[in-house]
């Protein structure tokens, strides 16, 4: 799950990571109030959970309240990759003297949270990583010791020169995995953490991923999910505990496991077709979550054709079965489907199809070449 | 032979009395898996009926589980808040094999369990897998039974269904397996592809390998440099995820592809560049499985 900036810098500032102030806008004239009361030049940040805001023409820098205004009000409604902007941060202009980045994520290869550094911040780390890796230092923190005091100095070392400014980083690293592990992260980033004129350093940008995972035992946390940047289908697919992405397609996939309902997508697009979306049933599946499965991919209008490929385990095939038919009979469904079931449970879910009418595809191939043709036609 | 698991796998089930737990437990035992034990704690002196009326011995915990049953290998079907701790239980109790079934894990809670595992040199596999099973030996998870078969083809895979899939055409064409290993699709897994591909490297009966791989991460890039430098037998590949949209999370928690890294191309590329022949569809598998045995 990802918060927004502003709600990634109130995680900071719990831990101590100094942040400057920022209040959130979703009007113009809101906007302008907040710029007011902080007098002198401000930015206007959009918030969406997006890369690339500020060449987008998202993020701006206001000389007054009225240009804080006029910016505002360009920025609220902009779409950015897809996302309709609805809430500006208003924050103090900084001066800025240095950039660097410090970003903590979790690296599977080491298994644990990992470091990364760089003095060269402001930028896409990524692109750092690719033309200058020898200008980020790496570390993995032991999740038995948590990030050791000198493991803080080493990486705040690699940052700057002056004791005063290595001290201040050297902290703020120590509260940045403190912050990473009470918000339950799988990534956070600093971008930049700058230094101004008066020697203090300031995270003036922030990001930061939850790990879905933990977001059960964190109430706090779960709370600043934004259901106005997911889309309808989406939040309905994960309160009913399945996974689902929108596509573009027109073929509705129903599949069970994520490396099926990926295959079968890729699948779709052999025989020259388009999914519709990813959609993940899940393991120990009940009827009820086949029926919300079917209210969601049918809520899509660009779906022709439903196509379900259940290979059972832990999902019985009765229980699939058992949803369509239930399915079908709570919701009118206008688009065909067509249905590949095999694995845990088969002949009686093959059976329970049989009596309501379906038919079975005994293949992966066969069904979605089906799938495709009805699609087209 | 096998890799893993075999005849002398003694098993223990924690969460043998939960709805999947039992289930899954009688399935295994169908199979012919020695279940020895089960662990629910506050259930400790029950007896778990088998399906053939057999009392298996449910324990409190897993030290006396496995003082009283000699089990060397624990399944856990614990639900995920309290799956880091079975766990972290199962690694202390003495046993060499944890396979964690249980999907939704809290992340940073796996880098402290694996982190615990190494230091005892016990393996974890999963969590967030199907498990793995030894045809004609033993099943350890949810993998079905009726689709494997004993042969000399290995199998390992960070997905479920999908692999199900591909063991299933293997045996319709008379390919049986000698183990198919479920890896995983979380972040953090205990057991990755370059652990199980150096375990059929020297697993005798097993002539091929068969690795089914997905988006995010470089777990595939990585095991198609040992095929190339440390392998004699041949690897068929497969990789999941080719339609999927970069920066979003597709049903595993580490099928994501981050910013331009993980991709199903670069994947793909680094199996070819390594001499592995890459299946364009799962149906592929068995043909290209069967050219390499030639």
């Amino acid at each position: 799950m990802d918060i927004h900036e502003y709600q990634a810098k109130e995680r900071f500032a719990l831990s101590g990571i100094p942040v400057p102030p920022g209040k959130i806008a979703t009007t113009a004239d809101e906007a302008e109030e907040i710029a007011v009361s902080y007098g002198g030049a401000v930015m206007v940040k959009a918030q969406v959970h997006s890369g690339g805001r500020g060449k987008a023409g998202g993020v701006k820098y206001c000389e007054d309240a009225a240009e804080a205004r006029l910016h505002a009000s360009n920025i609220l409604g902009m779409d950015i990759k897809g996302l309709t902007v609805e809430k500006v941060l208003v924050t103090p202009a900084e001066e800025i003297e240095t950039e660097a980045y410090v970003g903590v994520l979790i690296d599977r290869e080491s298994q644990a949270a990992t470091f990364m550094v760089s003095p060269d911040g402001g930028m896409d780390i990524e692109e750092v990583a690719a033309s200058t890796p020898d200008r980020i230092r790496k570390l993995p923190v032991d999740p038995r010791y948590g990030l050791l005091p000198h493991q803080a100095l080493w990486l705040a070392n690699f940052l700057y020169e002056e004791p005063s400014l290595i001290r201040q980083a050297s902290s703020a690293i120590s509260q940045l995995y403190e912050s990473f592990v009470e918000s339950g992260a799988s990534m956070t980033e600093i971008n930049p953490l700058i230094t101004t004129p008066e020697g203090y350093i300031k995270a003036i940008d922030a990001k930061m991923s939850i790990d879905g995972n933990e977001l059960f035992r964190r109430p706090d946390v779960a709370d600043m999910r934004d259901l106005s940047a997911e889309p309808v289908s989406e939040r309905k697919a994960r309160e009913a505990g399945l996974s689902y992405v929108k596509l573009d397609g027109n073929v509705g996939c129903c599949v069970n496991g994520a490396g099926l309902a990926m295959a079968t997508m890729d699948l779709v697009k052999y025989y020259g077709g388009e999914p519709a979306n990813f959609l993940d049933i899940g393991g120990s599946s009940n009827p009820d979550k086949v029926v919300s499965a079917l209210e969601i991919i049918t809520s899509d209008p660009k779906v022709r054709v439903i196509l379900f490929n259940i290979f059972g385990g832990i999902t019985r095939c009765d229980d699939v079965a058992n949803g369509i038919v239930e399915a079908t009979k709570r919701i009118d469904i206008k688009q065909p489907i067509v249905i590949r079931l095999t694995g845990t449970n088969e002949e009686i879910g093959l059976k329970i199809l049989q009596e309501a009418g379906f038919s079975a595809f005994a293949s992966m191939d066969d069904v979605v070449e089906k799938a495709v043709d009805l699609a087209e036609g | 032979m096998s890799i893993f698991i075999d005849d002398d796998t003694r098993l223990v089930v924690q969460g043998i009395t939960g709805r999947d737990g039992s289930f899954h437990t009688r399935q295994m035992m169908e199979y012919g898996t020695r279940v020895v034990a089960g662990v629910t704690p506050g259930k400790g002196g029950q007896d778990f009926e088998g399906p053939g009326g057999e009392r298996i011995p449910v324990f409190n915990a897993m030290d006396e589980a496995v003082a009283k049953t000699g089990a060397n290998t624990s399944v856990v079907y614990v639900p995920p808040v309290f799956a880091a701790d079975a766990i972290l239980e199962a690694t202390d109790s003495g046993i060499s094999l944890v396979v964690a079934i249980t999907e939704g894990v809290p992340v940073l809670d796996m880098a402290r369990a694996h982190a615990f595992a190494r230091d005892k040199g016990v393996r974890i596999i999963g969590p967030n897998c199907p498990g793995l099973i030894s045809p004609g030996k033993a099943k350890v998870g949810i993998l079905p039974a009726q689709i494997v078969a004993e042969g000399p083809i290995g199998v390992v895979s960070r997905s479920g269904t999908l692999t199900y899939e591909a063991v299933f055409q293997l045996t319709n064409v008379g390919l049986g397996q000698t183990t198919c290993v479920g890896i995983g699709g979380d972040p953090l897994i205990g057991t990755n592809f370059i652990d199980c591909l150096e375990a059929f490297e020297f697993d005798s009966d097993t002539k091929a390998v068969v690795m089914i791989g997905e988006i995010g991460g470089t777990d595939e890039q990585e095991a198609a440099v040992f095929v190339k430098e440390r392998m004699s037998k041949p690897v068929v590949g497969f990789i999941a995820g080719q339609t999927a949209p970069p920066g979003r999370q597709m049903g595993h928690a580490g099928a994501i592809i981050s910013g331009s890294a993980g991709t199903a191309e670069e994947k793909i590329k680094a199996f070819e560049d390594n001499g592995i022949s890459v299946a364009q569809r799962p149906a592929d598998i068995v043909g290209l499985i069967q050219d390499v045995l030639k």
